[in-house]
């Protein structure tokens, strides 16, 4: 048979690919209809939360950070609760990461607050002494893409379903509900509703400054997502 | 041509191929050795000054070295050995048909710029975040074609072939095209953001590049881990297998050893491969049978990898002198050795007990670099040095140039999978620990602090591995002005200069 086959590529191609493909549909294919369902009391993101994860991919923390708790008692003493499939519902990509240079951050908003990330960005080494993370300046100075941000939350409300603008169901029996702007002005205006919540807890006067003017540093963003980690 | 005479090769798309190789290998060698550095001593983020530090700190650099790597080293390596092994095994030139070489230089010229683009738009940042998947959909596009094109070469050369038996190596060029083919397509379903309206009616929205994953969450992760590490096998371990299955028998004049060993490895490790995908994922939110049967086939895949490996070994029975007089026999002996040592660690991570301390540690890196540096960097490196006297018609420029490169990258390589074992095993020892009462032994950045000084031995044994690469790009580059050879001296292992 094998000999047959190497005279003839294009049965010796089939034959390969067919060997090759039928693993991914085994193992693929009969996850795909469970493994999506969100979590009771998991959310979309809101603008800023969405344009600070990309600010998190454009800069590739997922290099050294991962999001992805594994249930041992070490982890969860260090990090929280183990990670569940159904929490990962809205993560278009995921982020768990494959190397863990720096600590997980699935759940970093339940232990680290607005203000220790400001001074943590500028200068790692100075708020955790030892640090090999380097600083972040330029995230006080890039102005924020809310438009791209904006762009995505409407793709995946409209090919995926995700239920911006409707109720949500929380654990404790009360609804919740995450806007998303009809127009570009309109998600403009959410996101820096967002961001004067940030600010506030804020030191930097340029940043204060900037959201008063009614620009988002990338710094703002990113710290509104990393507290949205729960 | 002469009609009657032996076939004329035309190596001109090869050359092309050949030296992006040497071009991309020593840009993506360099990026890795910076970013060595940056961990060993964080000041180094910031080497071209504050102001491009965005341009130029780890997190920017590293997808950059890792896809220049694999696909502008790797691949070009693998190409360059298409356009060479291909014509010769199936017995056709590539001047015989106008449509081929037509084909074979927008390949390669197509590919030259996409990777350029690529460069670009990683500084940028702008990234999916996929590993080894970084490319937003336009470049997944160009991709595509140029993955089309090889295919196109890959079809055309067989079509007229004269020998109608594929040679191994082919059995393998053809697994890679229609595997990468596969993973590329379905792991890089995604939406350009573009297509979305807002209910005011506007269109084309923010960046026109960005796009969203078809998949969400643990689904994603699932495909993309399906992508990524099977990306790692048919690009970093079949074209090498392929070229190993040309290069050593033809450079020892040795036979293969078995061609039934050679049928059970090419099988089984199609079978078995793109099953153990899912040890990336342990303990993670993936179904718990899915977990288990990527930890079995990954134990079970030791049994075609060190099919090959032994194979290749065996190939120099009786004629183990040759290991001790060639560089470039050593090169290949060393890789297949690399070969077997880096199967054996990988299934071992993926026992799940032990995944639990590797996993997320620098001992996946040192496993991920005994096999690139090992075994795909000797491998290509070896290639080169036995096509580039049939490519330039002369002799390699220096044997004890090749030697001392030889036993540097060797000593490198060292350093650097030692160093990453201690690194990985002490932090994932580390952050497991609990003391007397219950509480975890070690704050977050004890287990960082600690690994110093494995990051500056990794970080010299990577600068040793460039030091080398850089030896062998110099001794290439001076093969293309050293003493002429005549063709049909060229039967088996490659002349080469004091």
């Amino acid at each position: 048979m094998f000999h047959w086959l190497e005279k003839h590529p294009f049965f010796f191609a089939l034959s390969v690919f067919v060997v090759i493909a039928y693993a991914g549909l085994i193992e693929i294919v009969p996850s795909f209809a469970q493994a999506s369902r969100p979590l009771v009391g998991t959310t979309p993101y809101s603008t800023l939360e969405l344009a600070g994860r990309q600010v998190y991919i454009k800069n590739s923390c997922n290099a050294c950070h991962s999001q992805l708790v594994r249930p041992f008692k070490s982890e969860t003493d260090r990090y929280g609760h183990y990670s569940m499939s159904g929490e990962y519902a809205y993560d278009r990509p995921f982020l768990w990461g494959s190397k863990r240079t720096g600590p997980d951050l699935m759940r970093v908003g339940n232990y680290r607050t607005t203000d220790w990330h400001e001074n943590h960005m500028k200068d790692p080494a100075a708020v955790v002494p030892g640090s090999i993370m380097p600083k972040y300046p330029w995230l006080y100075d890039n102005e924020v893409d809310l438009e791209t941000a904006y762009a995505e939350q409407l793709t995946v409300a409209q090919f995926f379903s995700v239920p911006y603008n409707k109720e949500i169901p929380m654990k404790d029996g009360t609804t919740k509900v995450i806007k998303m702007g009809d127009s570009i002005a309109e998600s403009n205006a959410l996101a820096l509703e967002e961001a004067r919540i940030i600010v506030a807890d804020m030191k930097d006067q340029n940043i204060k400054d900037a959201v008063a003017s009614g620009k988002i540093p990338e710094i703002v963003a990113i710290i509104a997502y990393m507290n949205s980690l729960k | 041509m002469n009609k009657n005479g032996p076939l004329e090769y035309d190596y001109s798309v090869s050359k092309l191929f050949l030296m992006n190789t040497l071009f991309v290998g020593t840009i993506g060698m360099l990026v890795g050795v910076i970013l060595a550095w940056q961990m060993a001593y964080p000041a180094f983020n910031t080497f071209l000054g504050e102001g491009l530090a965005e341009y130029t700190n780890f997190s920017r650099l590293r997808p950059l070295h890792t896809d220049s790597v694999i696909y502008g080293f790797v691949l070009s390596a693998v190409w360059a050995t298409w356009y060479y092994v291909g014509q010769r095994v199936l017995k056709v030139s590539m001047a015989e048909s106008k449509t081929l070489m037509f084909i074979g230089k927008l390949h390669f010229w197509l590919y030259f710029f996409s990777s350029a683009l690529i460069v670009v738009s990683l500084l940028m940042g702008a990234t999916t975040s996929k590993e080894y998947a970084e490319f937003e959909w336009p470049i997944d596009l160009a991709i595509t074609v140029i993955w089309l094109l090889w295919g196109a070469s890959i079809a055309g050369l067989i079509g007229f072939r004269r020998e109608k038996s594929l040679y191994i190596s082919i059995w393998y060029y053809i697994a890679t095209f229609l595997a990468v083919a596969m993973l590329h397509l379905f792991n890089n379903m995604e939406i350009p953001t573009m297509l979305a309206t807002s209910p005011a009616g506007e269109t084309m929205i923010g960046a026109w590049w960005h796009s969203v994953s078809m998949y969400a969450g643990t689904n994603d992760a699932l495909v993309q881990w399906w992508f990524g590490h099977n990306a790692v096998a048919f690009v970093l371990t079949t074209p090498i297998i392929a070229m190993i299955y040309y290069f050593l028998p033809k450079e020892s004049g040795q036979a293969i050893y078995s061609y039934k060993l050679s049928l059970l490895a090419f099988w089984g490790l199609m079978f078995l491969y793109i099953w153990a995908g899912g040890h990336h994922m342990l303990y993670s939110t993936v179904p718990d049978w899915m977990q288990t049967m990527s930890s079995v086939f990954s134990v079970v895949l030791i049994l075609p990898s060190w099919g090959s490996a032994i194979n290749m070994l065996l190939t120099m029975k009786g004629e183990w002198q040759q290991v001790a007089s060639s560089p470039l026999i050593k090169f290949m002996v060393l890789g297949s050795t690399f070969y077997m040592f880096s199967t054996l660690e990988g299934p071992i991570q993926a026992i799940k007990s032990v995944n639990a301390i590797a996993h997320f540690t620098d001992w996946v890196i040192g496993h991920v670099h005994d096999g690139a540096l090992g075994w795909v960097g000797f491998m290509v490196i070896a290639a080169i040095y036995h096509m580039a006297p049939r490519i330039f018609r002369r002799e390699i420029y220096s044997k004890s140039l090749m030697n001392m490169q030889f036993w540097i990258q060797t000593l490198g390589v060292v350093l650097y999978f030692t160093s990453m074992w201690i690194a990985g095993i002490t932090q994932g020892m580390m952050w497991r620990a609990h003391d007397e009462f219950g509480n975890l032994a070690y704050s977050f950045i004890d287990t960082v602090s600690v690994l110093h000084p494995y990051y500056t031995i990794r970080a010299v044994g990577g600068t040793l591995y460039l030091i080398g690469f850089l030896m062998f790009v110099y001794n290439i580059y001076k093969t293309t002005s050293a003493r002429e050879v005549e063709e049909h001296e060229l039967q088996n292992a490659s002349p080469m200069g004091a």
